[in-house]
């Protein structure tokens, strides 16, 4: 399966996404955040350096927001990756969050890692890892023992326990490969209480509809992933799919556009939208670009930050004062108990 | 195409109350309260409600309580397997009459 990109499907363009989510016929997301006053929504204080480190990729998942896979050859350079670095000795970040693409795949990925290590011993490095990235070639085999070594933390979408359903989401054979990966992580201590290495695992529904109750499915998985595989993980995060990119296709093509949006606008949840990740978030594009969150990052829409929208021009003070920029697909991560990159928020 | 049901009607369901409001609201209010977590769990609660939409053969309610099995976190083949319930009480009630034909049978035959 080629990226959208590589097809030439008009969806690859985020202005004609958009166009499609512009053009919905219900309350628009500002008018509702503007019911609940957080129109504007102002960002508080920014604890989650999150870096998309290039959108190549081993896999070609049906629901990728970044249209990544092995045709994108967009990879962040050393040079933008040490801006990333002043950025972070100047800031005591509680997070650095590296995704992808496979971020793994970026030449600098190993370097990079140990050099935010050096800066900051304690804050929390993850790494968004596809788990079958381990297993692509034999340069990726030590990847568990690397991560150990630096105190990663490890974040990986496991979209279910069948194989059914992980691999009709994620491709042929993704299933067995993750779990041979899951296991080579928990053989170097990863997903044990006690190590203190964290591997979480990410669920998002392999369809037009909500994910479950992150609590309920984090028991259910559990005990299935112990008991069918013998793997232990520490906490599943739920997400919702944002409808942008290939789950837009999805959605348009299988005709579920208009009911998955009904969806979302009508169990939108002001609990969740106070909690919403771009708040205490910035996003940095594979090219340096800044922005509030990785969905607006793959729709284009920069930080409202005049001075600072670049990696270079960065301006920690401007960028706390921007007002944080919405569209209609940010209805994804207020649906239900809310969605973000770690899990539910409400 | 005009049919008797249309998969948009589910969307009108509360209003039922325009025409009798007191019994709408006192379905509705019963219809939550029976759903919420209680000694079953709401996942244990969308199957048992999703095999006995089919065997009501009812399209609104399998519509909606497939949704909500798979947003309660169940997987197809556990949802297969909750119809089959269905299927095999269904089945299982024709049959067990086989008793009432088989007496009838005897009662009547040389």
């Amino acid at each position: 399966m080629k990226s959208l990109k590589a097809q030439h499907n008009p969806i690859a363009e985020s202005s004609y996404e958009l166009e499609i989510l512009n053009g919905i016929e219900l309350t628009s997301f500002r008018e509702k955040m503007d019911q609940i006053g957080l129109f504007p929504l102002k960002p508080v204080d920014l604890k989650i350096f999150q870096i998309n480190m290039g959108k190549m990729c081993n896999q070609v998942c049906k629901h990728c927001h970044v249209d990544a896979g092995p045709d994108r050859k967009e990879i962040m350079t050393r040079e933008t990756l040490e801006y990333c670095l002043d950025i972070i000795r100047q800031n005591s970040f509680h997070t650095v969050d590296l995704t992808g693409g496979a971020p793994e795949m970026n030449p600098n990925f190993r370097w990079f890692v140990e050099s935010v290590r050096k800066i900051d011993p304690n804050c929390t490095i993850i790494v968004r890892c596809n788990l079958t990235i381990i297993l692509a070639n034999p340069k990726f085999h030590d990847l568990p023992d690397f991560f150990k070594n630096n105190k990663v933390e490890v974040v990986s979408s496991l979209p279910y326990f069948t194989a059914m359903k992980t691999d009709s989401q994620r491709g042929e054979g993704v299933f067995e490969k993750s779990i041979k990966a899951l296991k080579m992580l928990n053989e170097v201590g990863y997903g044990d209480a006690s190590s203190g290495l964290i591997l979480n695992l990410v669920y998002n529904p392999s369809g037009a509809f909500l994910p479950a109750s992150q609590g309920e499915l984090e028991v259910e998985f559990k005990k299935k992933l112990r008991d069918r595989c013998g793997i232990v993980f520490n906490s599943l995060f739920t997400i919702t799919n944002l409808p942008i990119s290939r789950f837009l296709e999805y959605l348009i093509r299988s005709e579920n556009f208009d009911a998955y949006m009904e969806k979302l606008v009508d169990s939108f949840n002001p609990s969740a939208a106070m909690g919403v990740m771009c708040r205490d978030t910035i996003s940095v594009g594979w090219d340096g670009y800044l922005y509030d969150c990785d969905f607006n990052q793959m729709l284009d829409l920069k930080v409202d930050s005049v001075n600072s929208v670049h990696v270079k021009d960065w301006n920690g003070k401007a960028l706390a004062q921007r007002n944080i920029v919405l569209g209609n697909h940010c209805y994804g991560c207020t649906a239900g108990a809310g969605s973000s990159c770690g899990g539910a928020t409400a | 195409m005009k049919t008797y049901y249309n998969a948009e009607d589910l969307k009108k369901f509360g209003k039922i109350g325009d025409l009798q409001k007191p019994l709408a609201d006192k379905f509705f209010d019963y219809y939550g309260e029976v759903f919420k977590e209680g000694a079953l769990t709401a996942r244990e609660k969308s199957l048992i409600a999703l095999a006995v939409a089919h065997a009501l053969q009812c399209p609104y309610c399998i519509d909606a309580y497939t949704t909500e099995s798979l947003e309660k976190g169940c997987d197809e083949e556990q949802m297969m397997e909750a119809v089959h319930v269905a299927s095999a009480i269904r089945g299982g009630a024709s049959l067990v009459h086989a008793t009432q034909m088989m007496n009838k049978i005897k009662e009547i035959s040389m």
